[in-house]
């Protein structure tokens, strides 16, 4: 029976899925790069992407379908994700809500939002809809080499433009404000508008991040961004356990840790193409997503608790 | 010349209503000219931090009035005061960034009070001065400006926050013992540090301690507070010729001899 089940398994459609792989990391890497922004640096929690990953493809598909070149409407999907993130930041810093609880009930209210843009549950684009930023058409296409290099110069601009920003006297004190917020208000920083800021910027490249990715399938759903968060944590925890003693003490480092997610994103698309591969059955792909958030963020844990451990012992 | 600092009248009890009230201040007034160095002492929960909190607005006051340099300060939110106000900490981990390196850490002190927008949050030339103030302290931190503050060692923490503190000229430096967590060398190089800080940048200051002994040896003027009131100011010769004892009984005719148990330190 093993004998069996792996004789079905086809080494060559790994390598087919290879190209999806890196495009759907690619993309999703924007939207761990909104996630970096509140769980690494502003350190919060925040839920609110699994709703605004569904706004921006919900806005992009629209204003695509009415005849908006799909570049262009990308700028509205990011726009759309600031709105949501700028309602989680007054949820929780005008109105006192804690901040995991406000993103929730943003979420939960972008979902009728998503679905009054939306008219109903899916829409897709027309097969013949030219100009997309990013289509799985392209990923077989024979120019797909200028497809690729598109995505990649796209999510390096993304890079340099958020290390910039965090390089800046704003960023600083977002930066400031997310590590400790005693000294941020008392070097006069008003920390409840610095989380204001992340928390659109964030919400702003998931938005985004959903405008292309439904460029990218032709389609957007209202359910599109149903554990987004759990993806992008997995692409954010990723890089940080493969990447994290690489990137440390380089002179650019943060730039490094940045681009680092993008990779984290297409090794999670790796995997999970190749438990899929193994004949794990797809319903249990969330589960599987789940776990894989789980062990990166349990592993770090044990390895240091083990260490103590040990020393105590000597 | 005005005064630099005015607290009239301010009031504040926690948790009101509750079981847990508790009276912090009960009407403290005090007046502090510019250049005054006042240091305060009191047993626990005497409202020495609270007095200073009061100030920078940690929260917000039931009664009263507070000025710094004649501009009433009552009503701002605590990052708007913090334009007037350098501040040190008791835990050394409070005062800086700890993720973040120590040059930038100083560039957020060095903006305090101005708009933060999009030019660059540290530059060069910044850098280039922060090297020169950090070799003053004499710690060995000028070589290691971009590392993490969370690598530094509490004096150090507590060095770099005064620094940081005294970047952007204060109005008011509150020192809020800001050396209790420390070793007894290290609060005594952190001390040398606020001293020096102070006098070379003219600044006023007020400074928690529990320890009599640096109270009588730092500043122009001690206050003693008990039970939220200030029950004891003095000043100018007075006050350099004090000795612990005297605080001693003055503090035991405050507090009717309950003296035993409090963390007030005798060394």
């Amino acid at each position: 029976m093993i004998m069996s089940y792996l004789t079905s398994l086809d080494p060559m459609a790994l390598v087919r899925a290879l190209p999806g792989n890196v495009a759907q990391g690619l993309i999703w890497g924007i939207m761990a790069l909104g996630v970096y922004i509140t769980y690494r640096i502003l350190d919060f929690a925040d839920l609110t992407v699994d709703g605004s990953l569904a706004t921006g493809g919900a806005v992009a598909v629209m204003l695509i379908r009415g005849g908006m070149h799909p570049a262009l409407s990308l700028i509205f999907a990011f726009i759309a994700g600031m709105i949501a993130g700028l309602i989680t930041g007054i949820l929780h810093t005008a109105l006192g809500i804690p901040g995991i609880l406000a993103s929730i009930l943003t979420q939960i209210s972008l979902y009728s939002v998503n679905l009054a843009i939306l008219g109903k549950s899916n829409q897709s684009i027309g097969i013949a809809q030219e100009n997309l930023v990013a289509s799985i058409r392209y990923v077989t296409a024979d120019d797909r080499i200028f497809f690729f290099l598109k995505l990649i110069v796209i999510c390096l601009v993304i890079v340099a433009v958020v290390y910039w920003l965090f390089g800046t006297e704003l960023g600083s004190a977002i930066r400031a404000t997310g590590c400790n917020q005693q000294m941020a208000r008392a070097q006069g920083i008003n920390t409840n508008f610095m989380k204001v800021v992340a928390l659109m910027v964030s919400n702003g490249l998931v938005g985004l991040c959903g405008g292309m990715y439904s460029q990218y399938q032709g389609s957007a759903d209202v359910n599109a961004g149903r554990g987004a968060i759990v993806i992008g944590l997995a692409a954010v925890i990723i890089s940080e356990v493969i990447f994290g003693k690489v990137c440390a003490g380089k002179k650019y480092t943060f730039a490094y840790t940045l681009a680092a997610v993008f990779v984290g994103a297409i090794l999670y698309y790796v995997a999970y193409t190749l438990v899929l591969w193994l004949k794990m059955p797809s319903d249990y792909m969330k589960l599987f997503s789940a776990v894989v958030v789980a062990v990166f963020l349990a592993v770090p844990y044990l390895k240091d608790k083990y260490a103590v451990s040990r020393k105590g012992a000597k | 010349m005005g005064y630099m600092l005015e607290i009239q009248n301010v009031h504040k009890t926690f948790n009101k209503g509750t079981i847990n009230e508790k009276v912090a201040l009960d009407g403290v007034s005090l007046n502090l000219n510019p250049g005054d160095f006042v240091t305060i002492i009191g047993g626990n929960g005497a409202g020495k931090s609270t007095t200073l909190n009061a100030i920078a607005g940690v929260w917000p006051i039931d009664d009263g009035k507070i000025i710094i340099d004649g501009v009433d300060i009552t009503r701002l939110p605590e990052h708007k005061r913090a334009k007037y106000l350098g501040r040190v900490f008791q835990d050394p981990m409070t005062g800086t960034a700890a993720t973040m390196s120590i040059d930038e850490n100083m560039a957020i002190a060095a903006r305090r009070g101005d708009r933060r927008g999009l030019g660059w949050g540290i530059t060069k030339k910044e850098r280039e001065k922060y090297v020169e103030m950090v070799k003053e302290l004499n710690l060995g931190l000028e070589t290691r400006l971009t590392s993490k503050v969370g690598l530094l060692s509490g004096g150090q923490r507590q060095a770099v926050t005064l620094l940081m503190a005294a970047l952007k000229q204060p109005k008011l430096l509150l020192l809020d013992e800001h050396t209790a967590a420390l070793d007894p060398k290290t609060a005594a190089k952190v001390l040398r540090i606020s001293d020096m800080i102070i006098s070379e940048n003219h600044l006023t200051a007020m400074m928690v301690t529990h320890n009599m002994k640096d109270a009588i040896a730092h500043g122009n003027r001690l206050i003693m507070m008990h039970e939220g009131k200030i029950i004891y100011d003095v000043s100018g010769e007075e006050k350099k010729s004090l000795k612990v004892a005297d605080l001693l009984k003055k503090f035991e005719e405050a507090s009717g001899g309950e003296f035993a148990n409090d963390r007030m330190m005798l060394a």
